[in-house]
């Protein structure tokens, strides 16, 4: 039994912050500001959706296998859409980036959201690039071999051995999604718990409010 | 073999100013991205007209 002079517990903190600062109404919001009826706002969106169109399709190229993407129409079709997925995973994320950019985002305590953010582009454009290795074709071949001079003339080629299929592989396909998926989680649950950033007339005025 | 297999094998395009060298493909790629941007803050959003507005 828990009395008010017990040391609270671990969890207990947790619980309260997460109350604290991201209630459920938040989490899951009926309404938006009248200022997110804009176009530029659904590109964070739109990163997301390519994102679970990313990892869907990478788990029906896993499943099957190189002989079959590299071997039955199905196969390149499923092949392409991962592919293209990531392309315009890049476009609406690059916008993102610019639209955030430019109405300076990180104001109002949004620092972590914006850093968030960052290393989720960072992290994404590695997971990508591992992504080209592990074609199993004479492109990812040419790729890595190229790639390894880079690595190796920095001094990091004995660890990341870009040359090494297995290594690039599971980096692909389980560490590095994992990481993009826990710093996207982050972002988002950011976003909820912030809000979205103000436009800065709307936020100047905000804060003249508040003084 | 169809049309976008021969584009697929040809050799990448350049153009080099001085210090600069881009692909056309990542040109187009980038003015798409600038266009997109540019589309998304000036066109209307559907729904966003304010009280008194037809």
């Amino acid at each position: 039994m828990s009395t008010s002079t017990e040391k609270e517990m671990w969890v207990t903190k947790l619980r309260k912050g997460w109350q604290k600062n991201l209630p459920v109404e938040k989490l899951l919001p009926d309404t938006q500001p009248a200022y997110v009826a804009s176009w530029i706002y659904l590109f964070g969106v739109a990163t997301l959706a390519s994102l679970g169109l990313i990892i869907a399709t990478g788990l029906w190229l896993s499943f099957e296998g190189a002989s079959w993407y590299h071997g039955s129409n199905v196969g390149h079709f499923v092949n392409s859409l991962h592919f293209w997925s990531v392309q315009f995973f890049f476009v609406f994320m690059v916008v993102h980036l610019w639209g955030k950019f430019w109405m300076a985002a990180w104001r109002g305590r949004r620092m972590l959201t914006w850093i968030t953010g960052a290393l989720a582009f960072v992290g994404s454009i590695a997971t990508a690039f591992t992504g080209y290795l592990v074609q199993s074709n004479f492109d990812s071949q040419w790729i890595s071999y190229e790639a390894k001079d880079g690595f190796n003339s920095v001094g990091i080629g004995s660890r990341f051995t870009v040359t090494n299929f297995g290594q690039m592989l599971l980096l692909h396909v389980a560490f590095l999604p994992v990481i993009i998926g826990i710093i996207t989680l982050i972002h988002v649950l950011l976003v909820r718990a912030k809000g979205v950033v103000p436009p800065i007339d709307a936020f100047n005025k905000e804060l003249g409010e508040r003084k | 073999m169809g049309i976008f297999d021969h584009f697929m094998n040809l050799r990448a395009v350049y153009i080099h100013l001085g210090w600069f060298q881009i692909s056309i493909t990542n040109l187009i790629v980038v003015l798409g991205m600038l266009v997109l941007f540019g589309l998304a803050l000036f066109l209307p959003f559907p729904g966003n007209k304010k009280k008194g507005q037809k």
